[in-house]
């Protein structure tokens, strides 16, 4: 009976740790949808607050907080307030903190590093280049380390080169080769899970049409 | 069957869980406004929900029982409340207390000009100090195309609100700067000893500066120098006017630095192409050299060291006034040294400390030599020929040191509080055909104490209290003053301000050096009162400022000398100035344009120095006026700049003694022309965007007063007040042609993106 009941007990301890994760999982996938399909600012803000939640309840997650933090980021590039920024920053910032510590050395993670330093110095490029432009070289730098096949960081410096004026070493010339290898790591990324990030494909070619 | 029971339990449960509870409300701020984007969540569940933009959410829960609900925004505290879900639809208004920012916190404006690169959005950036075209990289000459100075071609210095040079002093690091200009030359503005450079951040306080800073009567020029600098480099330059070197050190871990420059300027190549008016007999000549070390002491604290030395000659020789065939030959010899060290370091959770100490000497060496046709010196017995020639030599010197604490109180409050010490020694040795080394001197402790407190009584309403304690032993005297300012958010990125202060100045140490001040003089006095409007944004920033300030125990001299000869001076002058003041900048509705206009309205009078009533001192114009534009052409690398200063004539005076009435009357008066002066500036930077090259060139070419328009500062009379001349610029227009390198750094990146 004792042995039964242990059986029993286990099973159910064993359900309940499957269905927390399948809850998990579960939730990770609706949210991603919705955050792949945001139109709207208040869209991604929604979006990026769900994943802080899912990230506040679970606590040894690192996935929700790093959604959330790119979520916020890109709420603030569709704001596109730049006097708001260091305020959306510092919120996202908070947030990939948090990751950051439950997944160190990340390449998905330095990548938003580098996306809040172009936040940042987006408030005021001419003051703030000396200060966040190392910032946004170094994380993807990392970023490419961390993990050579990752394919974001070729895509953001892609983007970055893209809006840099020709006379000044950037425009499609230099971006292209850039962004074709975004395109060629986009082609050959498997990811981890099925809730690991995938994003940045469809930009990719977006950027390259442009530069026809 | 008994030990089953907990698993019937739970499956009751999980039965049970799955009945969905409706939870929705509104979320509002303090002032009852709803607040978008605010997220709500039920503590360590996944459920919650963001708000719209009526501040209205709404979301499912299969929670039961005792929960937290939690909601936040950006700029809001965290709002924890406890609520029980029993399964009825619930509704909760929350309301969301605002959380202290330093981004969007009010700040205290009134008064003060910033240009510096902290979080916030300022006025100015530091780079703005350099592209004035009219500047010629001269930070005084940049702020000039500000609100509140004056444009005072004939002396050096600030000329703020009706105020006169003296009244302006320039603080580095924290401390006084006793000798910020090149030593004054007659009728010639000298620029400012120290490179733009070398400065992160610039405050420009037109009045009702901080407690922390004294003996000022209109205006503090604040300045604050650079940190580690990004990489180790070299640089060169050569120039219409002279040639410089430097290098840079960073240490490998990139927590020290040090570097020295050194620079040679020699106008004798730019005075053979462009005539100047006066007789150049000693070509100016300058030898600049600088030394600095950084430390990072800890993650929080930066020792700072800065050191300057100077030597410079110049020799120039002009018809003299009250003769047609008689010269003055004017000579200086100026030798400055200047030193600041500085600590700041976080001490604890709460507290910074920050500590300065500086030291300056300069020495001039004047001499005056009135001379024949031929430049022979002449002498003669003959009032005034008699003390026309002279020679004399001047040592100053002043050592300080300066603490400051702060304490951080709740939110964004502190109070600050510390002390100063200053030691002035001066010395006169002059010679003239009646005195031989005659050395006069003086001496000052000079002490003072202050206390501050910034009190943020919301993010929206803040004030600054402040008092300051001073002591000069040469005085002999101690003052105690107020100075109180307040500060009110009005809309997103607008405020309102007020300051009231009063501010102290002991006389000048000249009436010392020269021995009038064998009476018991008192600190001269200001009192200003300023009320202040600003609204800032990315694109467009607008300013209106309009004060009032009243002049008390201003220095008057006494005489009965059309020489300039003093018999007595006393502190029974007074004076007032009121005046408005406009400022608008705007980045946005031109295309890659970025422009500023100033205008200051001034009404002033005074009766101080030998003035025979209260009138409107010959440095203050009623109005002035500055465009300044700023445009990058990308495809050609080149920055183009402009600016246009107007400012209404300045009255002119001859002051002369009657000896029929016994005291000093007006035997001519009037106004000079309007000034104007049209600048332009291009810099060109081929090297930016070459990523091959670790190299920065820019090409920079200047000219002051493009137009050549008339320019008259003022008239000098003659003794017997029978003859007037035109004070006059050195030259129509002043040309500029410089190329500057730099190794090791490419500065590409910086010029991208000042103009992305």
């Amino acid at each position: 009976m004792k042995q039964l009941f242990f059986i029993l007990l286990s099973i159910v301890i064993v359900s309940q740790g499957i269905a927390q994760s399948e809850k998990f999982t579960k939730a990770m996938t609706a949210n991603i949808a919705t955050f792949d399909s945001a139109k709207t600012a208040d869209d991604m803000l929604a979006s990026s607050a769900a994943f802080e939640r899912i990230g506040d309840a679970e606590k040894t997650q690192w996935l929700p907080y790093y959604y959330a933090s790119l979520g916020q980021v890109l709420y603030a590039f569709m704001k596109n307030d730049m006097s708001q920024n260091d305020a959306y920053a510092n919120k996202a910032e908070e947030l990939l903190k948090k990751a950051d510590a439950l997944q160190p050395k990340n390449s998905e993670i330095s990548c938003v590093k580098a996306m809040i330093a172009t936040l940042r110095m987006l408030v005021n490029p001419q003051n703030r280049w000396q200060e966040y432009g190392p910032v946004i070289q170094t994380e993807l730098d990392n970023a490419k380390t961390q993990d050579p096949t990752n394919p974001r960081p070729y895509y953001l410096q892609g983007q970055n080169l893209r809006n840099t004026p020709e006379q000044f070493g950037g425009g499609c010339n230099t971006a292209k080769p850039v962004l074709e290898e975004a395109l060629k790591k986009y082609e050959a990324f498997k990811p981890a899970s099925s809730i690991a990030p995938t994003w940045g494909k469809g930009q990719v070619e977006k950027t390259l049409a442009t530069c026809k | 069957m008994l030990p089953l029971l907990p698993l019937l339990i739970l499956l009751l449960s999980f039965l049970a869980g799955s009945a969905q509870t409706v939870v929705s409300g509104k979320v509002k701020d303090g002032k009852g406004r709803p607040i978008q984007g605010a997220s709500i969540s039920l503590k360590d569940t996944y459920d919650g929900a963001t708000t719209d933009t009526l501040g209205d959410y709404h979301f499912k829960t299969s929670e039961k029982g005792e929960q937290v609900l939690l909601a936040t925004s950006i700029g809001f505290k965290l709002q924890e409340q406890k609520i029980t879900i029993s399964g009825a639809t619930m509704h909760m208004d929350i309301v969301l207390k605002q959380e202290p920012n330093e981004l969007t916190a009010v700040t205290i404006t009134a008064g003060s000009f910033e240009a510096s690169d902290t979080k916030r959005t300022t006025v100015l950036n530091p780079i703005d100090i350099v592209t004035t075209a009219s500047a010629n990289a001269d930070i005084t000459s940049a702020i000039k195309t500000l609100p509140g100075a004056q444009q005072v071609g004939e002396s050096e210095g600030l000329f703020v609100r009706g105020g006169t040079a003296q009244e302006t002093k320039v603080f580095i690091d924290g401390t006084l700067v006793n000798n910020f200009f090149f030593s004054s030359v007659p009728d010639i503005a000298q620029r400012g000893r120290f490179s733009p450079f070398i400065f992160k951040g610039t405050v420009f306080s037109a009045g009702g500066y901080s407690a922390l800073y004294g003996e000022a009567l209109s205006s503090a020029l604040i300045l604050e120098s650079v940190d580690l600098p990004d990489q180790s480099s070299a640089s060169v330059g050569i120039s219409t006017v002279g040639l410089n070197g430097g290098f840079q050190k960073l240490s490998k871990k990139k927590n020290a630095s040090w570097g020295v420059n050194y620079s040679y300027t020699n106008l004798a190549a730019y005075f053979a192409v462009v005539k100047q008016r006066p007789d150049n007999f000693k070509i100016p000549e300058f030898h600049n050299g600088e030394a600095n070390f950084r430390i990072k002491t800890s993650k929080t604290g930066m020792l700072k060291f800065y050191g300057y030395f100077n030597y410079n000659q110049l020799g120039l020789r002009r018809p003299d006034i009250d003769s047609i065939e008689l010269k003055n030959a004017f000579k200086l010899t100026n030798f400055n040294v200047y030193g600041n060290l500085s600590w700041k370091e976080k001490l604890g959770k709460k507290w910074h400390l920050y500590m300065g100490a500086s030291y300056s000497n300069n020495t001039d060496k004047i001499g005056n030599e009135l001379q024949d046709q031929h430049n022979v010196p002449v002498v003669m017995n003959l009032e005034p020929y008699d003390t026309k020639s002279f020679y004399v030599r001047s040592d100053g010197e002043l050592a300080q040191v300066k603490t400051v604490l702060e304490r951080r109180l709740y939110g964004l409050s502190a109070i600050r509080f510390g002390g100063e010490y200053m030691y002035f020694t001066d010395k006169n040795n002059y010679t003239n055909q009646y005195v031989t080394h005659g050395i006069t001197t003086s001496e000052d402790h000079f002490k003072a104490a202050f206390a501050e407190a910034d009190i943020y009584l919301t993010n929206d309403l803040a004030a600054k209290f402040g008092g300051r304690f001073e002591h000069s032993s040469q005085l002999d005297k101690a003052n105690i003053v107020p100075r109180i300012s307040l500060a009110y958010k009005v809309g997103n990125k607008a405020q309102a301000s007020l300051a009231y202060g009063i501010f102290y100045q002991k006389p000048e140490k000249d009436y010392y050096l020269r021995g009038y001040a064998y009476n018991n003089l008192l600190y001269t006095k200001a009192t200003h009162y300023i009320a202040n409007y600003q609204r800032v944004s990315r694109d467009y920033t607008l300013r209106i400022e309009g004060y009032y300030k009243k002049y008390d125990n201003l220095v008057k001299t006494y005489g009965t000398s059309n020489a300039g000869i003093i018999d007595s001076v006393a502190t029974s002058g007074y004076g007032e100035a009121k005046g408005i003041e406009l400022f608008w900048r705007d980045r946005k509705t031109l295309k890659n344009v970025d422009y500023w206009i100033s205008y200051s309205y001034l009404d002033t009078k005074r009766n101080y120095l030998n003035f025979p009533y209260a009138i409107q001192p010959n440095f203050a114009a009623n109005h002035t006026a500055s465009l300044v534009v700023k445009k990058f052409v990308t495809k050609i690398k080149t920055q183009f700049n402009g600016s246009y200063t107007f400012a209404t004539g300045r009255p002119f005076y001859n002051i002369r003694y009657s000896n029929v009435a016994g005291k000093y009357q007006f035997a001519d008066q009037g106004k000079t022309i309007p000034y104007n002066n049209l600048s332009f500036s291009v810099n060109y930077l081929p090297t930016i965007g070459n990523a091959k090259t670790k190299n920065f060139i820019v090409w920079v070419f200047s000219v002051n007063n493009v137009l050549g328009t008339n320019q008259v500062y003022g008239y000098n009379y003659s003794y017997n007040g029978l003859r007037k001349d035109p004070i006059l610029p050195t030259a129509r227009r002043f040309y500029f042609v410089g190329c500057f390198l730099s190794f090791g750094v490419d500065r590409s990146d910086d010029v991208i993106n000042s103009n992305l």
